[in-house]
């Protein structure tokens, strides 16, 4: 499988998703998936800067990666996929492709309950992660390659 | 004489802090700058504490990484700004230098403290580069 980590980071591309995992991954791309995004050169600027150049940076909207999902999973090279949001996540796990779920960051906004350190969520949020877990997606919170992969059940 | 410039230092975890309290132990000055830590936050809530460092007045937003999420909340909180300027790497020997020069223009003085920055980096003891080939 070519891409080795399908994540869920509220801050999409940032230090621990370059270096933290792209280092040890030895990453040739990244795909971000966002409708906002996709649709802004500026925002996709923004987020080029961090990455090195010899890192391929694919911005997609949900619908783009939907039907892109299979290419990436064939490509010889490996990458990271990345949304945002659970709604978008939930979208693509519906392709039916996406095995493995990592969650790398969620943060505190109001009415959210802190789950660990990094994953913050409403009950309405945690009951969607849930519902991709009894779908048989493996998720689990892991922010960093070093750190324990903690299983849902131990969270939610 | 215009406002002085406030320097506010966003970074991970608590880099920022130990940095402006490094700067004030060496040069004694105080208010000159804010430290931001993204700790914790999603991307809203990081723009949030930097804009309530930055206040109203002129400013120069000193970012630890060239990208990630401290540059990109960064950026777009300066975004249509003149009156804030942006500089990345921050370290130790910019921040002195900026704090004795708030008298200057966001874009002066972040150029001038990027220049400061980049003439601290050096590799003392060490042998020098091969010379390049002529072409």
């Amino acid at each position: 499988m070519s891409l080795a980590l399908v994540r869920l980071d509220d801050r999409l591309i940032h230090g621990q998703v370059v270096v933290g995992w792209g280092q040890p991954l030895n990453i040739a791309f990244i795909v971000l998936v966002d409708d906002e995004v996709r649709n802004s050169a500026w925002e996709q600027d923004l987020y080029r800067m961090g990455v090195p150049p010899n890192i391929e940076v694919v911005f997609a909207s949900i619908a783009e990666a939907e039907r892109q999902l299979d290419q990436w999973e064939q490509d010889g090279r490996i990458g990271i996929l990345l949304a945002g949001d659970i709604d978008t996540m939930a979208a693509l796990v519906k392709s039916g492709q996406i095995k493995h779920v990592n969650i790398g960051g969620i943060h505190h906004r109001a009415g959210r309950i802190e789950r660990l350190r990094y994953v913050y969520l409403t009950d309405d949020e945690a009951a969607k992660l849930r519902q991709l877990a009894s779908n048989g997606v493996d998720v689990t919170a892991q922010d960093v390659p070093t750190a324990r992969a903690v299983p849902i059940r131990e969270f939610l | 004489m215009s406002e002085p410039l406030v320097g506010v230092v966003v970074s991970h975890a608590e880099l920022a802090q130990a940095l402006v309290s490094a700067v004030r132990v060496i040069s004694g000055v105080e208010g000159a700058l804010e430290p931001v830590s993204n700790e914790g936050c999603d991307p809203e809530a990081l723009a949030a504490r930097i804009d309530k460092a930055l206040g109203k007045g002129p400013a120069v937003l000193f970012v630890d990484l060239p990208g990630g999420s401290c540059l990109t909340s960064a950026l777009r909180l300066s975004r249509g700004r003149a009156s804030v300027a942006v500089v990345t790497g921050v370290n130790l020997a910019m921040l002195l230098d900026f704090v004795f020069h708030r008298e200057l223009s966001p874009v002066e003085a972040a150029r001038r403290a990027s220049q400061a920055g980049a003439n601290a980096i050096r590799t003392p003891g060490t042998p020098a580069a091969p010379a390049a080939p002529a072409a």
